[in-house]
C-alpha cells in the first residue's frame, strides 16, 4: 500500500458545512466480505486518484433491503428503505455510486416511490464518465492482450440494460475480451441473485455458479472479469471447484484498473 | 333445394362464431377475476412495443431457425385470411369465387396465397419435426407430458390439414376451369397447386366437383374447428399477443412493484405520532397464494403462454436441473384459473374448493429455487413475466405465513437488527477502511 486511503463519511462533511460530490454507497457485501473489502479499496484507489470529493455514510449505511424484497418481505425492505432514504434526504444527497448492482437496482429503481430520488450510478458508468472526462487515465498496463471474459451481472445488464459500460473499460485496458457463449441479454445468472446468496440451493443436477464458470472458462480466460461483489463470490468459488484458482482470477473491473498501472 | 348448401353455411357459420363468442365471454370473466391495475402511462411505448414486437416479432427471431419458420406461418395465417373471406362470402351468397373480378390483381393473389399456402405447409412440417423426431429439449420437459404435447401435435395438424385442403381445392378448382365447367370460371393463377393436377388430370367432371366442394368444405369448417379450438388450447397467442405486448412491463426489468398497502403500515410503524385513517381497512392479504391474488395482466400473461419453452430454456435453475420452470408457473396458472372458472359456470359464483395455486399447483420448491435473473422475462417473445408471480407468491409465504427457508429467515433477521444480511455489528461497517 502507498498512501493510506482517503475515506471521509457525510458526517465529517457536515461538519465542515460541505457537500460531496457523490455519495460512495459501499454496501453490506463491499463492508464486511473478505473478497468484496478488496474492490472497495480498490475503487477508493480510483477515487483518491481521480481525486473524486466523495464520502461514504459508514457506520449510518444500511442494507438497502434488496435480498429481503427478492425474498418477498416487503416489509423489511420499505422499513430498510424507508430508514435510507431518511438518511439520505437528510444529507441532501444528489448522487449515489456503488459497486453493487443490486444495490444499485435498489436505488435507481424502488426507491423514487418511496421518496427517495437520486442519480444512481454504477461504479462501472462512474468510472466510464471519469475517464471520459479526463480525471482519470487507464492505459493497457499490465492486462494488456489478455484474454479477458466478462461476466454480465443480471441487476446490471437485463434488469437495467447496462451492458456498454464495464465493456468500455475492459477496451481501455486493452484487453483481448473473449465472451461467452451466453452474453449480455443472454447472460447466464451466477446463482445469487434473488437473495440465493444467503441460502443453500434447492436439489438439482449442479450448482448455477459451476455451469456459469464452465462457461466462462470456456473462453479459455486468464482473469473472470466481474462486476458485481455476489457474481465475484460465485465465480471465485466456481474456478476453485473446478481447481482452476492459481491459473484463474476472478476480479472486479475497478480492481483490474487500479491494478493496471499499480496505483 | 339450391340454397341448403348456403343456409347449412350460414348456420355452420354462425354457430361457429357464436360459440367462439360465448367462450371470448368466459374467457375475459376469467382474466377480470384478477386484481386491476392502472395501465395507462406510456401509450406510446406500449404501441410501438405491439409494432415491434407483436406484429414485427423481434424476439422471436433471437433464434432464427424458430423464429423464422414462424414468421412464415404467421405471415401466412394473417395474408391467407383475405382468401377466407371470400370463402365466407361465396358460401354465404352462392357464388363462386366472388372476389376474381379483380382480374390480374386476383391471379397474384391467389398466386401469392399458394406460395405461402406451401411454405406454411414446409414450416409446420418443420416444426412437427423439431417436436417429435429432433426432441428439442425445451419440447420435453416434464411439464409438457400429456395434453400440453398432444395439443401442439393437434395444432400442428390442423394447420397441416388447412393448408392441404386449401390446395387441393385449388388443383380442382383449375382443373375444372381447364375443362370448362360452368361455375368455374377461368380466375387466379396456380403456382404450386399445378404440381397436383397431373395426379386428377382423368378425373370425371362430377369427381372433381366433389373433391373440390369436399375440399372448399372442410378447409372452411377447419377454421371455424380452429377458431374454437382455441379456447381449449395453448394456442390463444394468435389473438391475445397483442393485448398481451401492449400491457407487458414497461420499467426497468430490475424495477419490482412496490405495495402500497405494505407502505401505509410501514409508515404508520415508523412514525408513532400517524395517525391510521378512520375506516381504512387493513389490507385483506399480502402476496398471493391463489390466482384470485394475481392482477388481471397476470392472468391474461397465463393465457397468452403458448409454451414454446424459451423462458425454461434460459431459466439458470431449470438448465441445473431445479425444479423451477417458468413456463410452468404460466401453465399452473392458466389451469387453475381455468378450474375457477369451470367452478363458476357450475355454481354461478366461486365455491371454495379447498384448492390453490400454491402448493396444489406450484410447489414451494419451485418458487425457492429462482434467482430472480429476468432471463425467463427477456426470453418471452410476446412480453409474459413469470417473475412477477414467483415474487407475489414469495411475498405470500414469507408475509402471511413465515414461511422462508431458514437460512432466508436468519439473513432477514440480520438486516433487521444490524442492517446486514450477516450477523457483523453496523458499528464495524467502516473497519475494512483501516484493515490491511
Amino acid at each position: 500500500m502507498s498512501e493510506p486511503l482517503k475515506v471521509p463519511t457525510m458526517a465529517e462533511f457536515m461538519a465542515q458545512g460541505k457537500q460531496p460530490e457523490v455519495l460512495f454507497w459501499v454496501g453490506c457485501a463491499g463492508s464486511f466480505d473478505d473478497r468484496a473489502k478488496k474492490i472497495t479499496k480498490a475503487f477508493v484507489k480510483l477515487l483518491n486518484n481521480a481525486r473524486v470529493e466523495f464520502a461514504v455514510l459508514g457506520t449510518e449505511e444500511s442494507c438497502t433491503g434488496d435480498p429481503a424484497k427478492r425474498a418477498g418481505n416487503e416489509f423489511l425492505f420499505q422499513m430498510q428503505a424507508m430508514a435510507n432514504i431518511k438518511v439520505l434526504n437528510s444529507y441532501k444527497i444528489k448522487k449515489i455510486v456503488t459497486a453493487c448492482p443490486h444495490c444499485f437496482n435498489t436505488f435507481k429503481n424502488e426507491y423514487p416511490v418511496l421518496g427517495g430520488n437520486y442519480e444512481v450510478m454504477h461504479h462501472t458508468q462512474f468510472l466510464k464518465s471519469l475517464l471520459s472526462e479526463g480525471r482519470l487515465k487507464v492505459e493497457g498496463g499490465k492486462y494488456k492482450g489478455k484474454r479477458i471474459t466478462f461476466h454480465d451481472p443480471c441487476y446490471l445488464g437485463r434488469a437495467n440494460n447496462e451492458y456498454e459500460a464495464p465493456r468500455f473499460l475492459l477496451r481501455k485496458l486493452e484487453v483481448e475480451l473473449i465472451e461467452m457463449k451466453r452474453c449480455k441479454s443472454k447472460g447466464l445468472c451466477c446463482g445469487a441473485g434473488g437473495a440465493q446468496m444467503f441460502k443453500e440451493p434447492e436439489p438439482g443436477d449442479k450448482d448455477i455458479n459451476i455451469e456459469r464458470t464452465e462457461e466462462a472458462l470456456e473462453t479459455k480466460p486468464s482473469i473472470i472479469a466481474a462486476a458485481c461483489p455476489f457474481c465475484n463470490t460465485m465465480m471465485t468459488d466456481g474456478v476453485k471447484a473446478k481447481e482452476k484458482e492459481t491459473d484463474i482470477k476472478v476480479m472486479d473491473i475497478a480492481e483490474m484498473i487500479a491494478n493496471a498501472d499499480d496505483l | 333445394m339450391q340454397f341448403i348448401p348456403n343456409i347449412l353455411f350460414i348456420i355452420a357459420l354462425i354457430s361457429g362464431i357464436g360459440y367462439f363468442i360465448s367462450n371470448s365471454r368466459k374467457l375475459i370473466r376469467n382474466i377480470k377475476l384478477g386484481y386491476k391495475t392502472d395501465n395507462s402511462d406510456h401509450k406510446k411505448e406500449r404501441w410501438k412495443n405491439v409494432v415491434r414486437i407483436a406484429l414485427g416479432q423481434s424476439k422471436m427471431v433471437v433464434r432464427p431457425v424458430s423464429g423464422i419458420l414462424h414468421i412464415i406461418v404467421y405471415a401466412g395465417f394473417l395474408i391467407i385470411n383475405i382468401e377466407v373471406m371470400e370463402i365466407v362470402i361465396d358460401g354465404i351468397l352462392g357464388t363462386h369465387r366472388i372476389f376474381s373480378g379483380a382480374g390480374i390483381l386476383y391471379d397474384y393473389l391467389i398466386a401469392s396465397f399458394e406460395i405461402l399456402a406451401i411454405l406454411v405447409l414446409i414450416g409446420v412440417i418443420i416444426f412437427w419435426i423439431r417436436r417429435n423426431i429432433q426432441k428439442i429439449k425445451r419440447f420435453w420437459n416434464p411439464e409438457m407430458k400429456g395434453w400440453p404435447k398432444k395439443d401442439a401435435n393437434f395444432i400442428l395438424y390442423f394447420e397441416m390439414f388447412l393448408m392441404i385442403f386449401f390446395l387441393i381445392m385449388n388443383a380442382t378448382d383449375h382443373q375444372l376451369q381447364q375443362i370448362g365447367s360452368t361455375h368455374y370460371n377461368e380466375a387466379g393463377m396456380f403456382p404450386i397447386s399445378q404440381f397436383i393436377t397431373p395426379l386428377i388430370d382423368n378425373f370425371s367432371e362430377t369427381t372433381l366437383i366433389i373433391i373440390e366442394r369436399s375440399a372448399w368444405w372442410l378447409h372452411i369448417l377447419g377454421i371455424i374447428v380452429f377458431l374454437n379450438y382455441l379456447y381449449f388450447s395453448k394456442h390463444l397467442h394468435i389473438l391475445l399477443a397483442f393485448p398481451n405486448v401492449y400491457y407487458g412491463k414497461i420499467n426497468p426489468m430490475g424495477k419490482f412493484e412496490i405495495l402500497e398497502s405494505v407502505t401505509k403500515e410501514v409508515k404508520l410503524m415508523m412514525d408513532p405520532s400517524a395517525i391510521p385513517v378512520e375506516g381504512e381497512e387493513a389490507p385483506a392479504k399480502f402476496g398471493a397464494s391463489d390466482v384470485l391474488d394475481l392482477s388481471r395482466i397476470q392472468l391474461l400473461n397465463a393465457y397468452t403462454c403458448t409454451e414454446c419453452g424459451r423462458c425454461t430454456d434460459v431459466c439458470p435453475a431449470n438448465q441445473t436441473g431445479k425444479k423451477l420452470s417458468p413456463r410452468k408457473i404460466m401453465m399452473d396458472t392458466r389451469d387453475r384459473l381455468e378450474e375457477i372458472g369451470k367452478n363458476i359456470d357450475k355454481n354461478g359464483i366461486f365455491i371454495p374448493d379447498n384448492k390453490q395455486l400454491l402448493d396444489d399447483y406450484i410447489t414451494r420448491e419451485e418458487l425457492w429455487a429462482c434467482t430472480t435473473c429476468h432471463a425467463c422475462v427477456e426470453a418471452c417473445p410476446v412480453s409474459i413475466d413469470p417473475l412477477s408471480i414467483i415474487m407475489d407468491m414469495r411475498q405470500y409465504l414469507v408475509m402471511e405465513q413465515s414461511a422462508a427457508p431458514n437460512e432466508l429467515n436468519i439473513a432477514m433477521t440480520n438486516i433487521e437488527n444490524n442492517g446486514a444480511p450477516w450477523p457483523f455489528n453496523q458499528m464495524d461497517r467502516l473497519n475494512w477502511k483501516n484493515e490491511n
